[in-house]
């Protein structure tokens, strides 16, 4: 129960190609994210598992049924999305018994599902609002509920968290991860946002133009990534890529990654450059160096006593340099 | 974009201008209304001095029962308008949504044919229409003109309401899709709610020119069970005498159930019921 398989997918809009051959498994219970920037094609394929749209070549197979051809309805699957898509003419107890209602279930198991849900995210005070009624936090869980009522083999959540203000953010992602642990299902979860990303999922899939860069773990992509684009965009603030010729490194590398938090300060380091700017965070600070390589983003613990303008050296351990080829891809 | 500052003389000025436009709007229609009250030598000498216990007289009302069948004109007007309207935002609607939510081949030749119509004006094809109501023996029903009505607004319409469907989050279709609601419900159900002021406007913008039309009911329907009121009316204006008591009075009377249908649309459909739907 509950587990996906993608096969070469392929899908265009018109001349545009959105998706190109993605092959994909994912296993029952199996919390999944697809993360990319904004227009690498996840939304569109998790549409195409939902069944809202379909792709122009390839299968795909949901608890081991090929379900190219069955309508989304049909599917055993439940959808979260960004803009909460409650029925606004629907009292919140009618927005979540209405799938069920429509597939023809029984009252009384409506009525258990239902209490499930309100169970799990104290929705009871709502139960007869409807979502106008309601705050954006409140409508975010009450479209959670209406996804949770339907006992889905797989919850498809499509960047649920957007609309949220920070502070719920957090509280939501916390509640979302409670759920997959208390429910035990197969979450697919479409955000930008790497951080929901590296917090939420046992598996990411990084995306781009229409590709997957890249699967694994959070912590297998950011100490182990395949190439400068996931090394990249997993972690904040971003990886530093410096010219190897700058560091003296030969050979095949063009381009050396180092994570802003494995710098060290140190005098005669093989890194030198002037602070042009700097984030006192309390836990951390951000500090920016200009050197002739670009500009490099180092991270320390506590606050620094710098100074913008001054001079500085930088250091890291060998092992936390990560080599690039010319064309981006990792060497190992 | 920079707000406009809500200053007393800036108020001032645009109730002025607000004012001055609600005056000359309202002056034609005040002066049918305060003339068919007046006998009609009274109308002549001060069309614009107030019915007083002299002047005032229903001579006109009289006339306009008397004479013709003034309840049966306003029926078939109300018949006419009502059907018309209410195909024209059914099929508009209808078309509207194909247009803005599915991709089939030919969608964009599809939407620029339908709005085809907005530019050219339906009665270069008078003859022509004339000629299928003849052939296919609608001459002289409402059926024909509510057929003319309704291709004569389903331009605008589609064009005006496939924007405003466009508008509606994709997510809430396919909410309705994952909960297997059937297009028809996601249509009706979900989507046409949240396109009511839209309908409202489309609908506003449609009823005057059908309610007030001439032509059409002149050429396809003159006969005397099918006469709208504005062609009911006329029968008031010879070429030689016009009783204007009547014409002004029948006038009158014309005005009031539009307006009446206007302030269901104005008031009924435009309220802000999107809220709460997405975000």
């Amino acid at each position: 129960m509950g587990s996906l398989v993608l096969k070469n997918i392929h899908m265009s809009f018109g001349t545009n190609e959105v998706l190109k051959d993605i092959n994909l498994e994912v296993e029952d219970g199996e919390f999944v994210i697809f993360v990319g920037p904004s227009g690498c094609g996840k939304s569109t394929l998790l549409r195409i598992i939902a069944g809202l749209e379909t792709p122009m070549q390839g299968d795909v197979e949901i608890s081991g049924q090929l379900v190219n051809a069955m309508p989304a309805s049909k599917r055993k699957i439940a959808m979260v999305f960004q803009t909460y898509a409650l029925y606004p003419h629907l009292t919140v107890e009618k927005n979540m018994s209405l799938g069920l209602r429509q597939a023809g279930a029984a009252s009384s198991y409506i009525k258990r599902q239902i209490s499930l849900a309100v169970e799990m995210l104290e929705l009871e005070p709502y139960l007869k609002r409807k979502p106008a009624e309601l705050s954006g936090g409140q409508r975010q869980r009450v479209a959670i509920g209406r996804a949770i009522v339907r006992d889905p083999d797989l919850f498809l959540f499509d960047e649920p968290l957007s609309n949220l203000d920070a502070a719920l953010r957090v509280n939501t992602r916390i509640e979302i991860a409670r759920l997959h642990r208390e429910l035990q299902s197969t979450v697919i979860y479409v955000t930008h946002d790497q951080i929901e990303a590296m917090t939420l999922a046992q598996k990411i899939i990084v995306l781009r133009d229409g590709r997957i860069e890249q699967v694994g773990s959070p912590m297998k992509l950011y100490k182990d990534p395949d190439n400068m684009f996931v090394a990249g965009f997993i972690g904040s603030p971003a990886m530093n890529f410096i010219e190897a010729g700058y560091l003296g490194v030969g050979g095949k590398a063009a381009t050396v990654g180092v994570r802003p938090e494995q710098f060290t300060l140190s005098r005669r380091g093989r890194v030198s450059g002037t602070i042009s700017h700097l984030e006192h965070l309390g836990a951390e600070t951000n500090i920016f160096v200009n050197t002739d390589s670009g500009l490099i983003t180092v991270r320390q613990f506590g606050e620094a006593s710098l100074d913008i303008g001054a001079g500085i050296g930088l250091d890291f351990r060998d092992e936390d340099m990560l080599f690039f080829d010319s064309n981006g891809q990792r060497l190992r | 974009m920079r707000r406009v500052r809500h200053t007393v003389p800036n108020v001032l000025l645009a109730h002025a201008a607000l004012a001055a436009y609600t005056v000359i709007a309202l002056f034609p229609i005040l002066l049918i209304i305060i003339n068919s009250f007046k006998t009609r030598k009274a109308i002549f000498r001060d069309p614009l001095a107030l019915p007083n216990p002299e002047t005032f007289s229903l001579v006109g009302f009289e006339t306009v029962f008397r004479q013709g069948d003034f309840f049966l004109y306003m029926q078939n007007s109300l018949i006419v308008t009502v059907a018309s309207l209410f195909f024209i935002l059914l099929f508009g609607a209808m078309a509207g949504f194909a247009l803005a939510e599915y991709r089939f081949k030919g969608n964009t030749l599809m939407a620029l044919y339908l709005a085809i119509g907005i530019m050219i004006p339906i009665r270069l094809g008078t003859i022509s229409i004339l000629e299928i109501m003849v052939a296919t023996n609608l001459v002289n029903t409402l059926t024909a003109l509510v057929l003319v009505y309704v291709a004569q607004g389903l331009p605008l319409a589609i064009f005006i309401l496939s924007e405003f469907m466009r508008q509606v989050s994709d997510d809430l279709k396919n909410a309705g899709r994952i909960d297997g609601l059937s297009e028809y419900r996601i249509f009706f159900v979900l989507v046409l709610p949240l396109v009511r002021p839209a309908l409202a406007t489309v609908a506003v913008f449609n009823m005057i020119p059908i309610w007030n039309d001439l032509w059409f009911p002149l050429i396809l329907a003159p006969g005397e069970a099918t006469k709208t009121l504005t062609l009911g009316s006329q029968v008031f204006i010879g070429q030689f005498v016009t009783d204007w008591n009547a014409v002004l009075s029948a006038l009158s009377m014309a005005m009031f159930p539009v307006l009446i249908l206007y302030l269901i649309f104005s008031k009924q459909l435009i309220r802000g019921i999107t809220s709460g739907a997405v975000k």
